[in-house]
């Protein structure tokens, strides 16, 4: 999540999710959370009944409108026009919290005096390349100051000259007009930025009539201030847009310009999908990062060996300046004693990547070839991957694929049932793909942690044996890692030296030599190598070998040879406090709140006795509170640094500079470095919409990804074939690619068959009725499905007198299981976010007609 | 503690009508008794018992499905799980699950759930079952061919990559952080795979 990573420093949710039922408001914004994420619900409807307001905003009005108390309807993807537009209310009618707003943000730094805004440049910022199609970030960084950025995922991208003339962040405060009047602060450039976003044209844009957003812009800034707090929460509505990093950072500037962050009951609250995927984000199996958001190398970075990885990835400034002491022992603990100061701990063993390796390329990777053999561990990418009969295509051109899961996917059975052979392109004798299907074993049948979607990790217990054949993915990886150790023994090759140097012993018991989870658990948090002592916590780990550690920011979960922190059940009863430190383990440090710092004013004091959280004793010259400090614990408020001595990591923040994990300690309204799309949220148009941008010329994200068009072509602004704006999404009953649903029969019983929403205007229009079959298609393909009219679907009445109608459709199903219909993925593009590589399929454009398609031979005619 | 069920036991129509008046909640809730507690049991109720006094084991469990972290409580008898509940310690669920967390059991226990290994051999039109170690062995072998047949040590312009690009891995999402730190490892670390993703990007 680099939205929240370079707006806080941390890509994570800020807050608990049960620290919600603290809030004064609530804005539940790109997500149906009551559908999706019905427990943490409850804590929302808790504040509720303690006299909050909870705004919806969505294309729908959904559970999560039903319970609300504002439903502000808006088109799908049009949500930056939105939040900027309240991000322009509260800046012009003086409604930010200044005492938090001058001292926590970046407000009134001056930024470079060669910067231009879309504003100038219809709707680019200054410093694009038309032939590169991407942006040199010089003229965005501070006046004469190289900003660092806070993120792994970034490749920054500036002059060479630039950095060669640019301060660093150690050789002083950063530059700053605290009086608000120079014209490139960030105050300023902000107000000059939304002007435009006005009610009026936040109505012409989004849809939602200019009188709800007021009402939703009153009720968020009445409750936000020294006294009242509130929370944002957000899902995949928002992550998956061509602009899906920039309306999390639109939500990450409301907050800060409220004082809301760090602070009960205040924050952004990031809903994830999958019970570990924070874990798998944290410890990521994802292709360009390390355990604990450390850069993967990259071959076009100045990454070559570790002195030189080190010293482009080290921030002068700030916590990152440990980075270090995490790479090295990241490499203690994988390589052993073969990882020495000599060979750079075996940086060079480490593969680089050498562009974008993430989901939506890996489906061509496979279709041209390139990627040969696959493992899919309990993914089922033929429903939940973009343009699915594209990822169908790459599956056919594999050598071999392994799937592991707990029943038969359509991944696995593509070649006997899926698109390919069923519109008769191939048979299966013409599919060369080798196919192993593994059965997995669930939670319950494993022991091992999950992280949740606010940072817990929770130890889950082994309580049966799975059927059968299953086994857990520790045992699957473990054992082939052995098999593979042994194939590679005898090599004397340079290039078999990563797997023959990888430390492999862990624990085995039982007559399957199930691993020891809990001893990976230990490696992950680290020990000293050579008296293998668990360490206690981050500031343990060291830079010089002395210390093993498979993920820094999951130090301290395993502090002691027999303290499982992750086992930890102790909550809080009902007196108090709330915090629940002793139920689970929350990285970092257990705090359950980030930047909480920010809870006591610069002095240290709680902003109120309402919302106190951690404050300073000047007396015992601590931090003290409710929850773990995300602080130097014993740095006092009133600390300033030495300018004279150069100050490096945390000698370089001051007292007052709860975001630490920023180069200057501030949470960036305006982002120097780390996006690739601009410093601020900016209104585009979805890559495929039904209109024009009414903003700028510049219809879409500038640099948004769109790998190839063959077999993957995008609609241009308004073409008539495709008139309606199309939106995916979930539903209570069901997960995801539906396999562990679908499959189960209380489950496919509640939902038992796919639809698609469809105002009842546009159905009276098309003479469609409630459950006949419909057609809906877009240039990747078409799909057959069921119509539930509904008026929970409104027309959106724009500027120009246009009319847009949303159809909305539900992309858990396909053939396998109890519960079928045909795949909402069919529709979809592979296009993606140019940060993230997330796709767009929450907004695309559709056509629609009654009837069905002509499938098997035309044996369907109109129903 | 463990418990048998009570034995079903036949009965006559005489013996039902009786019993069928004996147990009518109606004349014992004139008479006074309550209808929430004692004039709510029945002669079939007193000897109903709750399905997790039979279990024999009993563990802490996270929910399978969304990221919100509910605990669970996880009952099994004999080796097999008869019941899967809130857990009323978490402060994040207090005992409650949403209609996904609440079919855990159904899940654990579905008819299609996958129990043996299934392998297709290239061109074929159906699955054939394979051993464990058959199938390990395979997979193994296979992995080490993809991966030294597209090994790069070093870019044409001399810069050290040490990768290979012909094989990938999808997944991570729904696996405990155990697993998916020993997949990075083996993977990027040993292998040098970089094609390496999961559903953070769905």
């Amino acid at each position: 999540m680099p939205s929240l990573g370079t707006t806080y420093g941390r890509g994570a949710a800020t807050l608990a999710q049960w620290d919600l039922a603290n809030s004064d408001f609530v804005l539940v914004m790109g997500s149906n959370m009551a559908e999706n994420h019905p427990i943490a619900f409850r804590f929302v409807m808790r504040a509720k009944e303690k006299g909050a307001t909870i705004v919806h905003a969505d294309p729908r009005f959904t559970r999560t409108s039903a319970l609300a108390d504002i439903h502000a309807p808006l088109r799908a993807g049009t949500d930056i026009a939105f939040l900027g537009g309240i991000i322009r209310h509260i800046l012009e009618n003086d409604l930010w919290f200044k005492d938090y707003v001058l001292n926590y943000t970046n407000i009134a730094t001056i930024i470079s005096s060669d910067y231009q805004d879309p504003e100038q440049l219809d709707g680019l910022f200054s410093g694009w390349d038309e032939e590169k199609k991407s942006y040199t970030v010089d003229s965005w960084q501070y006046k004469d100051m190289k900003v660092p950025s806070s993120l792994a995922e970034h490749e920054p991208s500036t002059s060479d000259s630039f950095d060669e003339a640019a301060k660093s962040t150690s050789d002083g405060p950063p530059p700053e007009d605290r009086t608000l009047r120079h014209p490139n602060c960030v105050y300023q450039i902000m107000r000059r930025h939304y002007a435009r976003y006005t009610p009026e044209m936040v109505e012409r844009v989004t849809g939602c009539p200019a009188g709800t957003f007021l009402k939703v812009c009153e009720a968020i800034t009445r409750n936000s201030g020294r006294e009242r707090t509130g929370a944002i929460c957000y899902a995949v509505g928002w992550t998956h847009h061509s602009t899906g990093v920039q309306m999390i950072r639109g939500a990450g500037i409301i907050q800060a310009l409220l004082g809301n962050v760090g602070r009960p009951g205040g924050g952004v609250l990031a809903l994830r999908g999958h019970t570990s995927i924070q874990g798998s984000t944290d410890i990521p199996t994802l292709y360009d990062m390390l355990p604990g958001y450390l850069q993967q190398p990259n071959a076009n970075q100045k990454h070559a060996d570790l002195q030189e990885f080190l010293e482009t990835e080290q921030t002068p400034t700030g916590w990152w300046h440990n980075l270090p002491k995490y790479m090295v022992s990241l490499l203690r603990a994988w390589y052993g004693d073969n990882a020495t100061a000599e060979n750079g701990w075996g940086y060079r063993w480490l593969p680089k990547i050498v562009g974008d390796h993430s989901q939506l390329p890996m489906t061509l990777a496979m279709r041209d070839g390139v990627i040969k053999g696959m493992f899919f561990l309990g993914q089922n990418p033929v429903i939940g991957g973009s343009n699915s009969k594209q990822v169908q295509a790459g599956l056919a051109k594999l050598d071999w694929m392994v799937v592991r899961d707990c029943a038969e996917t359509e991944t696995a059975s593509f070649w006997k049932e899926g698109h390919l052979v069923r519109d008769g392109d191939m048979r299966p004798e013409d599919i060369g793909t080798e196919v192993f299907l593994m059965p997995a074993s669930l939670a319950g049948e494993k022991d091992g942690t999950f992280t949740n979607t606010h940072r817990l990790l929770q130890w889950h217990d082994k309580v049966v044996d799975g059927p059968g054949d299953s086994q857990s993915e520790l045992w699957f990886i473990y054992h082939l890692g052995r098999r593979l150790k042994a194939l590679y023994a005898d090599s004397d090759l340079e290039r078999d030296q990563p797997i023959q140097n990888l430390t492999w012993d862990y624990p085995e018991r039982g007559p399957d030599r199930d691993p020891s989870a809990e001893a990976v658990l230990k490696e992950i948090n680290g020990y000293t190598w050579l008296d293998r002592r668990q360490l206690s916590g981050i500031p343990d780990i060291k830079d010089d070998g002395s210390t093993a550690c498979g993920c820094w920011i999951y130090c301290g979960v395993f502090p002691t040879h027999n303290d499982n922190k992750s086992r930890s059940r102790r909550a809080d009863g009902p007196d108090g406090p709330g915090t629940h430190l002793g139920w689970g383990f929350a990285w970092p440090d257990n705090r359950r709140t980030l930047a909480n710092r920010a809870s006591a004013d610069p002095e240290g004091k709680p902003w109120s006795e309402r919302k106190r959280l951690i404050w300073w004793d000047a007396e015992k010259e601590t931090w003290t509170g409710d929850d773990q400090v995300d602080f130097v614990k014993d740095k006092p408020p009133g600390f300033k640094p030495d300018w004279s001595k150069h100050p490096t990591g945390m000698d370089a923040l001051g007292g007052d500079a709860p975001f630490i994990l920023i180069a200057d300690g501030k949470a960036a309204l305006f982002s120097s470095s780390g996006l690739k799309d601009g410093p601020l949220p900016t209104h585009y148009e979805p890559l495929e919409s039904p209109v024009h941008n009414q903003l700028y010329k510049q219809e879409a994200n500038p640099v948004a990804k769109h790998w190839e068009k063959r077999d993957n072509e995008l609609a241009e602004p308004g073409d008539p074939r495709f008139p309606h704006s199309f939106t995916t999404y979930r539903l209570t009953e069901h997960h995801s690619g539906g396999t562990p649903t679908r499959s189960v029969p209380v489950t496919a019983e509640l939902q038992p068959e796919g639809f698609a929403e469809i105002p009842t205007e546009l159905a009276r229009e098309l003479g469609i009725g409630n459950t006949d079959w419909v057609v809906i298609s877009t240039l990747r393909g078409e799909i057959e499905t069921r119509a539930l009219v509904t008026d929970r679907l409104q027309p959106f009445h724009l500027g120009g007198g246009k009319t847009v109608h949303q159809v909305g459709m539900p992309w858990h199903f396909g053939w396998k299981g109890y519960a079928t219909g045909d795949i909402a993925n069919v529709l979809t593009a592979v296009v993606g976010d140019p940060n993230t590589s997330m796709h767009e399929n929450k907004a695309l454009v559709c056509g629609l007609r009654r009837g069905r398609l002509a499938r098997d031979g035309g044996r369907h005619g109109e129903s | 503690m463990r418990r048998s069920r009570p034995p079903i036991i036949r009965r006559t129509l005489a013996d039902r009508i009786g019993g069928f008046v004996r147990d009518w909640s109606v004349p014992r809730q004139i008479a006074g008794q309550s209808s929430a507690t004692k004039a709510a049991e029945s002669a079939l109720s007193r000897g109903l018992r709750p399905r997790l006094d039979e279990a024999d084991t009993v563990g802490t469990n996270i929910c399978p499905y969304c990221a919100v972290g509910c605990a669970q409580l996880m009952y099994a008898k004999d080796g097999r799980v008869i019941h899967v509940e809130g857990d009323p310690r978490s402060p994040i669920n207090q005992g409650t699950l949403c209609p996904k967390g609440a079919a855990t059991l159904g899940l654990m226990t579905m008819p299609e759930r996958l129990d043996k290994i299934k392998y297709r051999a290239p061109h074929s039109d159906r699955w054939e079952e394979r051993s464990m170690d058959w199938a390990m062995d395979r997979i193994a072998h296979l992995t080490k061919k993809t991966r030294d047949e597209a090994f790069v040590q070093e870019l044409p312009d001399g810069g050290t990559v040490n990768h290979t690009q012909a094989i990938g891995s999808l997944g991570g999402a729904t696996l405990d952080n155990e697993e998916n730190y020993l997949i990075k490892k083996l993977f990027s670390a040993g292998l040098g795979m970089v094609w390496i993703e999961n559903q953070a990007r769905v």
